[in-house]
């Protein structure tokens, strides 16, 4: 017995070692819906392992930095001046944009609240140091240098300004493991943005991102940006993901997959951050932004008069005669809708109001407004009258839109929109 | 150019300071980890594969070569989100294979080296495919044209880290 042992003992210290491997690669497996956070003994040493390895790639990291610093904060300063120079005409540009989103964002806020809509807003992000990589081509993970000694906590969501990253895996004490969307084990709810198609984004073996299973559409195009849907309950809606690269077949079945191109470079990260708190009102930051930009809305208004309103007549040429200045001083006249073409019964004012309908009784037509080939409010000695029945979500809607006028010019999408739009069922 | 070894000197074993033998894997794994973060295609390079195979066939020893094996794989699995013992079998299996050839093989001459490393780097992802396809379950990608560039790659870098390993070894 003693010479099997020793004659054969390096195969059998071999068989010895796999054969505990495979109870514990056994172990380890988990059901289906099971916590993916390790337990017990292999959280430790994946612990050992990472407080091993962190302190020497944390060194490097720094060294690094410290060289790029250098050289970024010294010896690259050529064009500073005129970067600067271009950074503040963009600045202006992006103060004006936001001045025309600042009111829609605010509508926005407000019509989710009256839907119930829970919208979930960050309120806290904060920054980490990517100071490593799995080294595998099988595990898309980064190891990042804050832990739960920051306050990170598992399946916080991990992003950057440009788009989603990833989220927390596990997380050691002065290091967290990230998991990032190219990995095939993980997953993210998106939407496309023009088509509104959800899906669930998990990468592919090679790591390249895509949207699984998803019903085929030939509206879906590349260059189609994809954010965010908040359907899996860690990030939050509207974040970038990226955008449509192609979509292809899914080869078990009729579905296709969406190649997406992920809007960070996943390849090229330095630094993140970690949402650690979210919530389902606007944050104190976002409201002083929305207010301040409001304000400034109000004093570009003021100082620009002849910035019209929506309703108002479009800007006269060169040549035209100025209006008298008692004309000015009336209230805009309500929009109109343009003048029908060919009018029949369907056009708007065309027909008396729904107060003065008889239920059974035949519609009369107003005598000349269909036929006359006159607008229907000019043919009326007064516009329509407006519903009474009108919901309060509809009034809500209209009043902001009234009092918020002068804002609105900064938008010169929104203008033609809201002018030339025909009336609903006047053809 | 003979790659199997002749002569008593070509199986002689070798050693390195016991600093060595902490520090290299130590620094395999961290400067894989380092050095894909910032180099994609450094994926494609296994250091923690390369010093087992260095320790396996300077020792010639397969129990201990097999015990190190799986304590560098299981390290390289603690750095990603699989469960431990994928590498740790695969690194167990190279480093008992390395171990028992390198007895047969003139560990000093590059050409065996190069041989070496090509089959050994082929071995781990034939490893790795059945363990996590069959065993695990899960997806491997896998593309023919993919693995030999990766086990020319390792092949190559090897026989560099190895004559920089040779630099600070004593011969038993």
């Amino acid at each position: 017995m003693e010479s099997f042992f020793s004659r054969y003992r390096n195969a059998l210290v071999l068989i010895t070692i796999l054969l505990a491997q495979v109870i514990g690669l056994a172990v380890q497996v988990r059901r289906p819906g099971a916590s993916p956070q390790d337990k017990g003994g292999v959280r430790l040493i994946r612990s050992w392992v990472v407080g091993v390895v962190t302190p020497p790639e944390r060194l490097l990291h720094w060294t690094g930095r410290g060289i790029r610093g250098i050289w970024s904060g010294y010896i690259g300063l050529i064009h500073v001046r005129r970067q600067n120079q271009q950074l503040k005409a963009e600045l202006g540009q992006l103060r004006l944009q936001e001045d025309s989103l600042a009111e829609n964002a605010r509508q926005a806020v407000r019509l989710q609240a009256l839907l119930g809509f829970q919208e979930k807003y960050i309120y806290k992000t904060l920054a980490a140091q990517v100071i490593g990589a799995s080294g595998t081509e099988q595990s898309h993970v980064l190891l990042i240098d804050k832990g739960s000694d920051s306050g990170l906590r598992p399946d916080m969501p991990v992003i950057t300004p440009d788009g989603i990253i990833g989220k927390i895996r596990d997380v050691f004490r002065h290091t967290s493991q990230v998991l990032e969307i190219s990995d095939e084990t993980s997953g993210a709810g998106v939407i496309l943005v023009n088509t509104r198609i959800e899906g669930v984004l998990r990468g592919d073996s090679w790591g390249q991102p895509q949207i699984v299973d998803v019903s085929p559409d030939d509206r879906i195009k590349p260059g189609e940006p994809v954010v965010t849907s908040g359907g899996d309950g860690i990030f939050p809606r509207g974040l970038a993901v990226g955008t449509v690269q192609r979509v292809l077949p899914n080869p078990e079945g009729t579905l296709v997959d969406v190649l997406v191109k992920p809007a960070a470079n996943l390849s090229a990260l330095e630094e993140v951050l970690v949402v650690t708190s979210t919530g389902s009102q606007i944050p104190p930051a976002m409201q002083q932004d929305l207010t301040q930009a409001a304000r400034t809305a109000d004093i570009l208004a003021a100082r620009l008069p002849s910035a019209g309103t929506p309703g108002t007549a479009p800007a006269q040429p060169a040549g035209a005669t100025p209006a008298p200045a008692a004309a000015n001083a009336l209230p805009p006249p309500p929009p109109q809708p343009p003048a029908p073409r060919h009018p029949d019964r369907f056009s708007a004012g065309s027909v008396p109001p729904a107060a003065d309908l008889v239920p059974g009784q035949p519609v009369t037509p107003i005598a000349g407004a269909a036929t006359s080939g006159q607008p229907p409010a000019a043919a009326a000695p007064h516009p329509p009258p407006q519903q009474p029945s009108a919901p309060p979500k509809a009034a809500g809607q209209t009043a902001p839109q009234t009092t918020s006028a002068p804002r609105r010019p900064a938008n010169p999408a929104s203008k033609p929109a809201q002018s030339a739009s025909p009336p609903q069922g006047g053809r | 150019m003979p790659l199997l070894a002749s002569s008593r000197h070509e199986v002689g074993t070798h050693s390195h300071p016991w600093l060595v033998y902490v520090l290299a894997p130590v620094l395999a794994i961290g400067l894989q980890s380092f050095l894909s973060l910032h180099f994609p295609a450094f994926d494609l390079v296994d250091l923690p594969l390369l010093v087992t195979i260095y320790y396996a066939i300077t020792r010639r020893e397969p129990v201990t070569a097999t015990i190190v094996g799986t304590l560098i794989g299981i390290a390289q699995d603690s750095l990603t989100h699989h469960a431990l013992g994928v590498f740790g079998i695969c690194k167990a299996i190279v480093g008992y294979m390395a171990a028992s050839l390198g007895v047969r093989f003139d560990a000093e001459n590059n050409g065996s080296r190069l041989l070496l490393i090509f089959a050994f780097t082929l071995e781990q992802t034939a490893i790795l495919w059945l363990l996590q396809r069959k065993l695990l379950g899960q997806p491997f990608a896998w593309h023919w044209i993919h693995e030999l560039l990766r086990a020319v790659l390792n092949s190559l870098v090897g026989v560099i880290l190895f004559a920089v390993f040779d630099l600070i070894r004593h011969r038993e």
